[in-house]
């Protein structure tokens, strides 16, 4: 997976609560198995006009901070409570992260959606709800652009004026992303484990192992 | 030391301790469908991975196939049926056992993997869905992951996570007539929040008890646990009981004769201790509760039937108050006004909220003879091809179809917009407004523009013939 250390870049604000899955990318949006193109399609409905056909390909909404300069060049994204909340849809990481986002700052996270964002090299990091307000006031000036450090070292985000905010995240997430581990060749460091857990279950919940498992005839 | 109920299926699941909080699982059963279920496959492939217990992987086809009757590979979602023929590939190709589109087992993945009795009490089990949880209504550990989750938990049968904090919901008391448990998620989540199922920031394990719990079927049950994803937890179940045992014997992959009985022993311990201690409570008495509905674009803007919309005066300033005026802008609602009596476009029965068939029962109750309202689109699709045969052996069909509803086949449907099929539009080129048994309600969510009320099947039904929000409870003029 990609690694995660250390970041300095330009930050964007989407301040709503419980920007959802379905928004940051529709399903109607992928149209394809594959793991990429997504880039393009980040926040559809609310970054075109939804014309005869729907989604990307419509004109630009130029009222869509990720359509204005400064902000077509973020690096982090700093978004209300509840951000990612919804389907498990992996897309949703996939489009933030091929848009060049690399972390987003919220009060609050979709749980799955945070942890896709690991899996993916982008950060997900939780500030009190007033920290992640002054920081959106601040990064909402277009004049004047919010330029933020995040280090996961430290796991500290550092404000232009020399302020910082520490935040926390799980050790092993913290170990993957810094090292950008492979997590099945992690696990795969345990097989002894997870062989005597196997040969002990079928002994205890054979139910769950016996070839009952293969197909009744429908 | 007292464990719950949640703590002795994680406990049975226990590799390895990872260290830093993180806790190495033992997953019983993954569940893959067609929408993320190539690109998953595929990535295990070309990593030359191989899943580690095939038999232990199950495909669905149900995001995004076409519901009509006759159906085919051609769906309409857009560049959909690339989706379709590359699960299939990719299922044959890693031994992944599918229920495919003519299958007569096909429907949602989270309605098919208890129905077949492949998914029991006190299993783990994973999905790339956050509705997985829908799972937890047999007393089943289940949670949706991502699609890079689930290609480890393909490989090696296991996942990592760490332990989430446990909170206990209770519903006291009695259901009044008419009430079902889409109101007592719905009411549950309008009390207490989106992230109300959370503590500091994390997602609770949740063991819905009580009382009006016990009382629900276990087809209920997993309406109540199909929306802790809403309550921004990680997971909700419900402990097994006698009607769960009841409702598991016999199905098609459950354990047999000697066999069940052993897994009976097991699960009857599938409870939690009296001195349990739990990280949160939450309470809820339903003596007196009313139908609900949501009026705005999250799971949580939500309340009694007779209720008005919010004013955003009355709310906190700052991004609560400004997410209530464009939750009120988009669902095109006036402050103040009531939500009864609210016309409406198109009507929804189906998702894995609410389309088994003591869901379908319980909508086509509300008919009695009567007509969809003029200039209303109304569907029924039953959660998996079994209910659909089912209810078509009761009638149920015959009066949804008598009464203007469209009968349509299994999938997740209008659940959500993949870009196809559609509730049409209005004449006048406005939004079309939806009453819908579904779980969300969010912006575009049924189609661009599109206003979601989210419901029970009752409400749906008889908000369909009024041809505006109704309440069930009132019977024809």
């Amino acid at each position: 997976m990609e690694s995660f250390t250390r970041i300095e870049g330009l930050a964007a604000a989407l301040l709503r609560e419980h920007i959802d899955t379905d928004i940051i990318i529709p399903s109607r949006d992928i149209t394809s198995p594959a793991r990429d193109g997504f880039g393009p399609k980040l926040f559809a409905p609310w970054r075109y006009f939804q014309g005869k056909a729907d989604g990307p390909g419509g004109p630009e909404r130029p009222d869509f901070v990720l359509n204005q300069e400064p902000w077509r060049a973020a690096v982090i994204l700093i978004a209300g409570a509840n951000f990612g909340c919804g389907s498990s849809r992996e897309m949703a990481v996939w489009a933030l992260r091929q848009f060049g986002l690399r972390c987003v700052i919220a009060p609050s996270f979709g749980a799955i959606f945070a942890g896709n964002c690991i899996k993916n090299g982008v950060l997900p990091v939780v500030l009190p709800a007033a920290t992640v307000a002054a920081l959106g006031a601040l990064a909402s000036v277009a004049v004047r652009p919010l330029m933020l450090a995040v280090d996961l070292h430290a796991c500290q985000v550092e404000w232009p004026d020399g302020r910082s905010d520490s935040f926390s995240i799980g050790a092993r997430d913290r170990d993957m992303l810094l090292a950008g581990l492979d997590e099945i060749d992690l696990t795969w460091q345990h097989r002894a484990e997870i062989e005597a857990f196997e040969a002990a279950d079928r002994q205890q919940r054979p139910w769950v192992w016996g070839r009952d498992i293969a197909a009744p005839a429908p | 030391m007292p464990r719950s109920v949640i703590e002795k299926i994680w406990d049975a699941h226990v590799v390895a301790d990872l260290g830093g909080g993180q806790t190495l699982l033992h997953i019983d059963r993954v569940f893959l469908h067609e929408r993320t279920g190539p690109a998953l496959l595929a990535g295990l492939a070309a990593a030359g991975r191989r899943p580690a217990h095939p038999e232990k992987v199950f495909g669905v086809m149900d995001h995004i196939v076409a519901t009509t009757p006759g159906r085919s590979d051609a769906t309409h979602s857009p560049q959909a049926r690339g989706f379709i023929t590359a699960f299939r590939e990719r299922t044959r190709a890693a031994g992944v056992k599918l229920f495919d589109l003519h299958d007569k087992r096909q429907g949602i993945v989270h309605v098919v993997s208890p129905e077949q009795g492949i998914a029991l009490p006190g299993m783990s089990l994973v999905c790339p869905d956050s509705h997985t949880g829908t799972v937890g209504g047999i007393g089943a550990l289940a949670w949706g992951i991502g699609s890079t989750e689930g290609e480890h938990a393909v490989a090696t049968q296991t996942l990592a996570r760490a332990r989430a904090p446990q909170m206990r919901v209770r519903f006291e008391g009695r259901l009044p007539a008419g009430v079902t448990a889409k109101d007592m998620v719905l009411a549950l989540i309008a009390q207490y929040g989106t992230t109300g199922g959370a503590l500091n920031g994390q997602g609770c394990a949740i063991e819905f008890a009580g009382p009006a719990v016990r009382a629900l079927d276990v087809e209920g049950r997993m309406t109540l646990c199909n929306m802790t994803v809403e309550f921004g937890a990680w997971t909700g179940l419900v402990a097994p009981d006698d009607i769960t045992l009841q409702w598991v014997a016999g199905r098609p992959f459950a354990p047999k004769s000697q066999a069940f009985d052993a897994a009976c022993a097991h699960w009857r311990t599938l409870c939690s201790d009296d001195d349990t201690a739990w990280d949160a409570e939450r309470v809820l008495d339903v003596s007196a509760l009313e139908p609900h509905i949501t009026w705005g674009t999250s799971p949580e803007h939500g309340g009694a039937l007779s209720m008005r919309a919010p004013d955003p005066a009355t709310q906190p300033a700052g991004s609560r108050r400004a997410s209530v005026e464009k939750a009120l802008a988009y669902m095109g609602l006036t402050p103040g006004a009531p939500l009864l009596g609210t016309p409406i476009d198109a009507a929804f029965i189906g998702s894995c909220t609410n389309s088994r068939l003591s869901d379908l029962r319980a909508a086509a109750a509300v008919i009695q003879g009567r007509h969809v309202a003029p200039g209303v689109k109304a569907l029924v699709v039953p959660g998996s091809m079994p209910v659909k045969a089912a209810a078509e052996a009761e009638g149920l069909h015959r009066l949804f179809l008598a009464a203007g509803f469209e009968w349509r086949d299994s999938g997740c449907s209008l659940c959500f917009f993949s870009g196809g099929d559609s509730f049409g539009a209005r004449a006048d080129g406005q939004p079309l407004r939806v009453v819908s048994s579904t779980n969300r309600n969010f912006e575009g969510r049924q189609g661009p523009g599109v206003r979601t009320h989210l419901a029970s099947p009752a409400t749906v039904v008889a908000s369909a013939l009024a041809g505006c929000i109704a309440d069930p409870r009132t019977g024809p003029p």
